[in-house]
């Protein structure tokens, strides 16, 4: 198991948005999470990237239990994260929000940007390097230099994903990354992501769009009302009568 | 009016300064800090103080400096972890914190009568090249702050400072410590705001709590929104320019004449408040444009 989170719960205000939640994500693998709107996806996402304090429960990361390491340090030990509505760095262009996230640059400690100069110019072109790579992978070549806040939302979402990549995450967790996204780049999104779980990537995927998902996962995890009530196989999962009431229960007219 | 020429110059070197800090915190990171003039008062008492006791004022200002970024760190170990909004409330307290400390600390500060006798480097010069030499050694100050600055701004640790004030979240999400960079960014603007106090302080030659109030921090802001936030020449165009407004409107003096000088003192602000008005709506990023617009 490359990730586990174990019996977690988040409370807000005294609500159980997560409820005694566990899952766990083997080596390679591209896992979805998916549930009706209000299960508490986002929540068990957030408390497994740190950017949600759990009440309770433990998450682990490689063997490493990460529950109070804060966000950064999550990200620092390969878990990676996009968010359902991107956060891009609106003022910075393309090639410099992707730039920002390659880690370990001496350019980003003031004792290097004054006493040694030459050191933060050699890793500035090992990060033009990375970032080079990265932009061809997720295909914004043609928007480098253009302000972040200036491109459309798939290709928003795009940009984090690059931005995610270049954190070199062992496991990426992604946050919706088909809603809101025209069919012609959810094709070429599932395209990248194959490509990414190719090179030994873990995906986990929260999604509401079951079609796209089904697609490309080989675990699925349903929540519902904060609880995962089944995991396994999509095609076994979705039979599961207690799966399709609680999806009935949402989108049958 | 030569003499008043360089006063001039000295006060408007020591506002671009303060503009810096301000546009270093708040135009480049986000960090809204209200309480600048805390900073510029430490700087001011410090130096003052270490002049007194017979060190050499160019130490003094340098001490001032590194003072004044330590005075932060307190400060910003409690309020880097608050959301931005929560920060300028605390800042503007601390501002206040500092300012009855220099009030009641007497045996430190001189209490409200404040400290007198702070030496002025160039003193014992003779006549034009006293206001001269002080005027210069502001723009060298000045000339290292920007140089110093700048190297912080245009590098990967500015492209962090950025990120951090366009989304916080995210700046986590990519592995980056924002803590370490706000605390960091508190202190620099800290010792910078320090080094503008210091210098008023060795020109005056007179330290006294009333001088240390929000008036001069809003100052510096005013300054950094005509200039423009995020743009460092935005905040040397824009401390010029609030400057001039202030001393150009003591010549509407002789338009005016039945105004008597408390009312005449309203007036300046208030002409200075309509000029950040009709910037906010005419001319919002500043006139040397600020990060929106890229």
């Amino acid at each position: 198991m490359i990730l586990s989170a174990e019996r977690i719960v988040v409370t807000f205000d005294g609500f159980r948005a997560v409820d005694d939640a566990s899952l766990a994500v083997e080596e390679g693998a591209i896992a979805g999470l998916v549930g009706p709107n209000g299960a508490g996806k986002s929540s068990l996402f957030g408390a497994i990237a740190g950017s949600l304090r759990a009440t309770s429960g433990r998450v682990v990361l490689e063997g490493h239990d990460i529950s109070r390491d804060p966000d950064f340090m999550r990200a620092r030990r390969g878990l990676a994260r996009t968010f359902q509505v991107p956060r891009e760095f609106s003022h910075l262009t393309v090639v410099e929000n992707l730039s920002a996230a390659v880690p370990g640059q001496a350019g980003e400690r003031l004792g290097s940007l004054f006493f040694r100069p030459g050191a933060v110019r050699a890793d500035e072109r090992r990060v033009a390097e990375r970032v080079a790579e990265v932009i061809e992978v997720v295909g914004l070549r043609a928007v480098a230099d253009l302000a972040a806040g200036r491109l459309s939302g798939g290709q928003r979402k795009l940009l984090e994903l690059g931005r995610a990549l270049l954190t070199e995450p062992r496991i990426l967790l992604l946050d919706e990354p088909f809603g809101g996204v025209n069919p012609v780049l959810i094709e070429q999104l599932i395209g990248i992501l194959r490509g990414l779980s190719a090179r030994g990537i873990t995906l986990l995927v929260v999604e509401h769009n079951l079609g796209a998902l089904s697609q490309l996962a080989d675990t699925l995890h349903v929540m519902d009302r904060g609880r995962i009530i089944a995991s396994g196989p999509p095609a076994e999962v979705l039979a599961d009568p207690e799966v399709q009431s609680a999806y009935l229960g949402t989108i049958a007219p | 009016m030569l003499g008043y020429a360089m006063a001039i110059a000295v006060q408007i070197g020591i506002i671009m300064i303060l503009t810096i800090s301000v546009n270093l915190q708040y135009g480049f990171t986000g960090l809204i800090n209200f309480g600048v003039v805390a900073f510029y008062a430490v700087g001011a008492y410090a130096s003052a103080l270490l002049a007194i006791a017979g060190v050499p004022v160019p130490l003094a200002l340098l001490a001032a400096a590194l003072i004044g970024a330590l005075a932060a760190i307190p400060l910003g170990a409690v309020a880097v972890r608050l959301r931005a909004e929560y920060l300028a409330i605390v800042t503007l307290g601390f501002a206040e914190v500092v300012r009855l400390v220099a009030q009641n600390e007497r045996w430190l500060t001189g209490g409200s009568s404040g400290l007198g006798g702070i030496p002025r480097p160039t003193g014992d010069w003779p006549a034009p090249f006293d206001a001269l030499g002080y005027v210069a050694l502001t723009g060298f100050v000045l000339l290292i702050v920007i140089l110093v600055i700048r190297r912080i701004v245009a590098s990967p640790y500015g492209r962090i400072l950025q990120a951090i004030r366009d989304n916080l979240e995210a700046v986590g999400a990519i592995g980056k410590n924002a803590n370490r960079f706000k605390l960091q960014i508190l202190a620099i603007g800290g010792g910078i705001a320090a080094e503008a106090g210091a210098l008023q302080a060795h020109y005056i030659g007179y330290v006294s709590p009333e001088q240390m109030v929000s008036h001069q921090t809003f100052i510096a802001w005013m300054a950094m929104i005509i200039g423009g936030a995020g743009r460092l020449a935005g905040s040397v165009i824009g401390a010029a320019v609030v400057m001039l407004l202030f001393e150009g409107s003591r010549f509407m003096r002789d338009v005016l004449p039945g105004v008597s000088e408390v009312e005449m003192a309203s007036i300046r602000l208030a002409l200075v408040g309509l000029a950040l008005i009709l910037f906010t709506v005419y001319r919002p990023q500043g006139l040397a444009g600020d990060y929106n617009s890229r």
